[in-house]
């Protein structure tokens, strides 16, 4: 096996440390619930309303509640403008966002209505679905939504053959040798089961296997801080 | 307050184990996962003997049977009103329910779009609950102010057996109705009185987890005058 060129990452990171985190709980006293959540120079806001009544009518479901996710990134976010509003990008991301939501959310306890989570990213430095992860399940807890358990969010990427964590946007951009790779990842904080993987790039098994393991570990990291930033915002309550 | 952690009151979140033992029971918003009791919404756990239950901080009204709370009118039917009151569902008033006969058409007559209505939960079901207004004191609301304010700080306002409330009606002389579902609706003699116990209210909802809440509150109304 030939070594990789990329041996050092450019903001002196280890290769399993994330970039620092910060995460924030209530921003937004108007909403049922909401959360900042920050990891380097990638921010996302969540703010979640409801349970509500779902309209139209026909979309509700009385087996199970449904969510439903906006993701927008501001047109400030990145050094381009972007044209904000929904395109395919943002649709793609709502939907996987959805899917791994559901998977904590506990959807039977609200049949026939819909919980919104709203997801906006002031300021991108790659990675902004799993920060928008991260703040959503936040937001989603201090709504006091009934949940099965909390999430995690983190990508980790595959830098000519480096495995590294919480990848940033120069690693993404990177050319040489193999090039970039980004994966995407969310784990369930009790079961432990995975939520959301993708992936498109090349990567072989063992690889794979690294990165699941390495994402384990900064996912604990990451709830860890989730849970710390939920209670402190309880802490002045009681 | 650290040896006492086991049985006192402290802040969880979704997924975290309570308790662990097959003696205990599991209550509200809460689950059995093997030997555990896990939490399943942010709250404060609570642990009375053997019952594990959690007491929501934030987030949506959840109806249940039994509760007064403070609604709007949104729809009429042939046989009822639809309430909204800032739950998940909407709220179904039937005639039936009515103190008085009403005629299939002369509903508008008793209550109209908008009115605001005091109404009792009867039931709480999947797709919505039902009110009922038969009782005494309960019907529509008249005049006043209505505000709003997070539903999981209405028991500060009312107080044990309504202590705060009745020390807002002592110093403001205005009639105050608080509705389960955080809206409270207030009726004094003047506007002055009525934006006072707002005030009162708001102060109570701001600094609702501090100890000696009442002296506090007793204080900010002195010096209101």
């Amino acid at each position: 096996m030939t070594k990789s060129s990329y041996t050092k990452r450019t903001d002196g990171r280890k290769f399993d440390e994330t970039r620092p985190i910060k995460a924030k709980v209530g921003i937004v006293p108007s909403a049922d619930g909401s959360a900042m959540f920050e990891t380097g120079g990638t921010r996302a806001i969540a703010v979640v309303r409801g349970p509500r009544t779902l309209h139209p009518q026909h979309m509700q479901n009385p087996e199970k509640g449904i969510l439903r996710i906006n993701y927008g990134m501001m047109p400030f976010s990145v050094w381009e403008r972007i044209r904000p509003g929904p395109n395919r990008r943002s649709q793609e991301i709502n939907k996987v966002i959805e899917w791994a939501l559901a998977e904590c959310v506990d959807l039977d306890a609200f049949p026939n209505s819909v919980v919104d989570v709203f997801i906006q990213i002031p300021q991108a430095d790659a990675g902004t679905r799993v920060a928008g992860l991260n703040a959503a399940v936040m937001a989603l807890a201090h709504a006091g939504v009934p949940m099965k358990e909390m999430a995690s969010a983190i990508a980790v990427g595959k830098i000519d053959k480096t495995i590294v964590v919480d990848v940033d946007k120069e690693e993404e951009d990177y050319k040489e040798g193999e090039g970039s790779t980004d994966i995407p990842m969310c784990f369930l904080s009790r079961s432990g089961k995975l939520a959301l993987l993708q992936l498109d790039g090349k990567i072989s098994i063992p690889e794979l296997r690294e990165a699941l393991k390495m994402a384990k570990e900064a996912c604990k990291k990451i709830n860890e801080i989730q849970i710390k930033a939920l209670k402190e915002s309880a802490g002045s309550e009681e | 307050m650290a040896e006492k952690e086991e049985t006192s009151r402290k802040i969880v979140v979704p997924g975290e184990t309570i308790v662990s033992g097959d003696e205990y029971l599991p209550g509200d918003s809460t689950r059995r996962d093997g030997n555990d009791i896990v939490a399943c919404r942010f709250g404060l756990s609570d642990v009375t003997d053997r019952l594990v239950k959690i007491i929501p901080l934030s987030g949506v009204y959840y109806p249940r049977r039994g509760n007064s709370i403070i609604a709007t009118v949104i729809d009429i039917t042939f046989n009822g009103w639809l309430l909204d009151f800032g739950g998940a569902q909407n709220a179904f008033l039937p005639v039936a329910e009515v103190p008085r006969y009403i005629n299939k058409d002369e509903l508008r007559d008793q209550f109209d779009f908008g009115d605001v209505i005091l109404a009792k939960v009867w039931g709480v079901k999947a797709k919505g609950i039902d009110l009922s207004v038969k009782m005494r004191g309960f019907g529509k609301l008249g005049g006043g102010m209505l505000i709003k304010i997070n539903p999981n700080k209405v028991p500060r306002v009312i107080g044990k057996e309504g202590s705060m409330v009745n020390v807002i009606k002592e110093a403001t002389g205005c009639d105050i109705t608080v509705g389960q579902n955080g809206v409270v609706w207030i009726k004094g003699s003047n506007i002055d009185n009525e934006i006072k116990t707002k005030k009162i209210i708001e102060f109570i909802c701001d600094n609702s987890f501090i100890h000696g809440l009442t002296e506090k509150v007793e204080e900010f109304i002195g010096g209101l005058k």
